[in-house]
């Protein structure tokens, strides 16, 4: 029986979470063993082979391009998983919501003291995905099934999430790992 | 701030021997006569009184008739509440709008004129109705509002658009308003005559314990709609220590369908005065006091009159009716337009020139209310049935009704039947006995209670009104097939979010993801998931809140989804790639597409 899948992907963060997931050391070989990576920043797979079982998903929605990306992973996955407290909250990025969009950019392009821009345009390249009105915690968008928070969740509790997800057991996370203070 | 208002605002302060117990009396007199209190007032009054500023200021932000900010000479207050808003509402919002040439909660550049909406303001069976300033205006209609707002142009007194004043006493010379009593039915113990000091003589004959039992054999139950024992109550408040005691009257009447008592306000007020007094002798207590409601402010001279006359026969003062020893007076109380001040521990906080919130219980107000003191609080009615059982006797009183729910009632009836208005019925009556009654007759859904009860259909018309079934502070709403149930229920989620106090969680924010998930579905974005959310969201609301609002504010939603499941659910679709029904992308990016100057460029696969 061929192994179940997993993907992974950063919309509006820092890359932190991937990071932590890179944390577990040596145990991603016993993560291996157990599923396949499909598209994923770590494999630098940049499209889905078919459905994978399970999806991580790094970060809020923050462009256009993120809403895609995120509604690609709610197709493809069986198990979608909101890792960490951008995906689950915002985070950060959404630090942006409670400043209208325009003045967003204008501080960003325009005025803010260290900007040096003498056509004062705001970057609008085709290329360049568009903003949102605010950031989005991935639930708003799709639907999820499992939130992991943390700044980012630990590789400890990454790693036992996934192993107990693929196992089919329940989750058992010490309560060192879920305390954030 | 000018010499003027200086002094207005010294001399009113001293004429309320600078008590800040009577802050809402002083701020509801700056806001009378300059249309705002400002900063400078606030640090004034402040001063006089002893208090800090942050008090005097925490209370004016409370009240929605209070503002710092400066309104218009006459305020215009247009009912939003679901009668109105099925009476032609919107029609005559655009057409105020455009008379004034302004929008909402804004004001005219000349200052002559703000425009605001308000919850209801208890003139439901003659609707649309609005305040301007403190004269109410009814049977509004899109042609009218003309001839209004040029009347009020010429010489900026609502007074003069009292053409024709209404039946009763709305006719007296101190009431003048265009208000209709819509009596429709006379019980035996509400609308029938009285002689003022009638049930007061054979009450101070009686020892007062004696009454006591008497509300107690009689069984009298508050009309208030929690329906609390009156005479266990009394006895409460009787055997609590305190060197004073205190009889409070709620005639706060802010339930959305409820004008049951402003009716015997205007009609009955000896009634009303009577069935306090009797409290008083039976608790011991030497001061009363009835808290209007602001909207009822007309009412105000015309009540204030009554109490004069009642001290002038000897029914109130000193030595009542030649009782040595028994005193007793009562002073009337405006509020200023919060639904929670109803709610009986903000009641006493409003009374005692504190912002509206409710205290915690216990210690209830039987044994530390107003001031501290052991204090009644009942309902207009329910003093009203006092008098009529010391009058004609407790057997007399529980003969009428069922055996758990004695006596009539008083329901103000609104909505869709061709006779709204007020009813006093025997406690036990069906829904289909009343809808008979006022004539409706092709009901699709009542509203019984208030936003705060609970909402019914067909299935539920042979239940009967009375404690045990389905009880009510008197709201009877009525609405036909073509109504949109959730309109109806969003009309009420509208009014609690706004009449939350904001102090607990559940009902401050609780209600605000209730009514923000009800707009989704209306608009088509529900799931059948979203069933059960509402369902566990509105029990934790109802389980962890600290008053009756935030217990109560849920059942608009529960008791419709309960009554009528099919209005969802013929809104609710499942997603079947797992989107979230509720973003809308092309909504999301429209700002930055405006400003990029191109739409989106990264399609969905
Ligand atoms: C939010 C809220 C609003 C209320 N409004 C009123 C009101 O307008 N009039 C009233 O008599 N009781 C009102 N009540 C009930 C009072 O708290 C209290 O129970 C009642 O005045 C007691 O009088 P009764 O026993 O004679 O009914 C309200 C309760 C709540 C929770
Ligand atoms: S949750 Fe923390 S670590 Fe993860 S993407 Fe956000 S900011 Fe980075
Ligand atoms: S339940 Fe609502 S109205 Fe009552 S105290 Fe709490 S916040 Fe205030
Ligand atoms: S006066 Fe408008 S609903 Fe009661």
């Amino acid at each position: 029986m061929s192994k179940p899948k997993i993907a992974t992907a950063s919309l509006a963060g820092c890359f932190g979470c991937h990071m932590s997931l890179l944390d577990i050391d040596e145990r991603i070989l016993d993560l291996v063993e157990l599923v396949d990576f499909d598209k994923s920043p770590i494999n630098d797979l940049k499209k889905f082979t078919g459905k994978v079982q399970i999806g991580l998903i790094e970060g809020g929605c923050s462009t256009d391009e993120n809403v895609q990306v995120l509604r690609d992973f709610r197709r493809h996955c069986e198990i979608l998983i909101s890792v960490g407290d951008c995906a689950t909250q915002g985070g950060i990025p959404a630090m942006r919501n409670t400043v209208p969009l325009l003045e967003c950019l204008e501080e960003a392009y325009c005025n803010g003291p260290t900007v040096y821009n003498p056509s004062g345009a705001i970057p609008n390249d085709p290329e360049v995905p568009l903003l949102l009105d605010k950031v989005y915690p991935c639930h708003e968008v799709v639907k999820i099934d499992y939130f992991l928070p943390g700044c980012p969740p630990s590789a400890d509790t990454l790693f036992q999430a996934i192993v107990a997800l693929l196992k089919n057991e329940p989750v058992d996370l010490p309560y060192e790992l879920i305390k954030y203070d | 701030m000018n010499l003027a208002e200086r002094s207005f605002i010294t001399k009113l302060c001293q004429s309320c021997g600078k008590d800040p117990h009577r802050l809402m009396d002083i701020i509801i007199g700056v806001q009378g006569a300059y249309a705002r209190v400002s900063g400078d007032a606030m640090n004034l009054i402040a001063a006089e009184l002893g208090l800090p500023r942050v008090d005097v200021e925490s209370a004016v932000s409370f009240y929605q008739f209070l503002s710092k900010e400066q309104k218009g000479h006459v305020r215009i207050r247009l009912c939003d509440d679901i009668i109105d808003r099925m009476y032609g509402f919107d029609r005559i919002l655009k057409a105020f709008s455009e008379e004034l040439g302004i929008g909402l909660n804004q004001t005219t550049p000349d200052g002559k004129f703000t425009f605001e909406t308000t919850a209801c303001i208890g003139m439901c069976d003659q609707a649309p109705a609005a305040l301007m300033n403190n004269v109410v205006v009814t049977n509004l209609n899109s042609d009218s509002v003309h001839d209004l707002v040029e009347s009020l142009r010429k010489n900026l007194n609502p007074e003069q658009l009292v053409k024709k004043t209404g039946n009763g006493n709305n006719s007296h010379p101190l009431v003048r308003a265009m208000v209709q009593n819509n009596i429709r039915r006379r019980g035996p113990v509400i609308f029938q005559d009285f002689t003022p000091g009638e049930a007061l003589r054979k009450g101070l004959a009686m020892s007062p314990m004696e009454v006591i039992r008497s509300v107690k054999t009689a069984r009298l139950r508050g009309r208030g709609g929690a329906g609390f024992p009156t005479g266990m109550k009394w006895e409460f408040t009787r055997a609590a220590a305190g060197d004073r005691k205190f009889i409070m009257c709620n005639a706060d009447e802010g339930e959305p369908g409820t004008f049951k008592d402003r009716v015997i306000l205007t009609e009955k007020p000896n009634l009303i005065f009577e069935g306090m007094t009797l409290a008083g002798y039976a608790i011991g207590a030497g001061e009363g006091i009835l808290y209007l409601r602001g909207e009822y402010t007309y009412l105000l001279d015309f009540l204030n009159e009554t109490l004069k006359e009642r001290r002038a026969s000897g029914l109130l003062g000193k030595s009542i009716l030649g009782k040595d020893g028994f005193d007793f007076d009562i002073r009337i109380q405006l509020g200023a337009g919060a639904y929670i001040c109803g709610e009986e521990t903000a009641l006493i906080s409003s009374c005692e020139g504190l912002r509206g919130d409710p205290k915690n219980r216990p210690p209830f107000p039987a044994q530390k209310g107003y001031l501290g003191y052991p204090t009644v609080v009942n309902n207009v009615e329910t003093f009203c049935c006092v008098s009529r059982i010391i009058e004609h006797g407790a057997g007399w009183f529980a003969e009428h009704g069922t055996k758990g729910s004695s006596g009539t009632k008083l329901l103000s009836v609104s909505g869709d039947c061709r006779m709204p208005g007020v009813y006093e019925v025997p406690f036990g009556i069906s829904i289909h006995e009343l809808l008979e009654m006022v004539g409706a007759d092709d009901t699709y859904a009542v509203q019984i209670g208030g936003p705060s009860g609970q909402l019914i259909g067909r299935a539920d018309f042979q239940r009967t009104i009375c404690f045990d079934d389905l009880a009510t502070g008197g709201a009877v709403m009525i609405f036909d097939e073509d109504r949109d149930v959730l309109e109806i229920v969003q009309a009420f989620m509208d009014f609690f979010v706004h009449e939350s106090c904001g102090y607990c969680t559940p009902c401050r924010v609780g209600n605000v993801l209730l009514k923000k998930k009800l707009e989704e579905i209306r608009a088509g974005k529900g799931e059948p998931s979203d069933l059960e959310y509402l369902k566990s969201l509105g029990e934790t609301i109802k389980a962890t809140s600290r008053c009756g609002l935030g217990q109560t504010s849920p059942n608009p939603i529960l008791t419709s989804m309960a009554h009528f499941p099919d209005a969802y659910l013929k809104l609710l679709h499942e997603d079947k790639q797992g989107y979230q029904p509720t973003f809308d992308l092309d909504e999301a990016v429209a700002t930055a597409a405006r400003i990029a100057g191109h739409g989106r460029v990264h399609h969905e696969d």
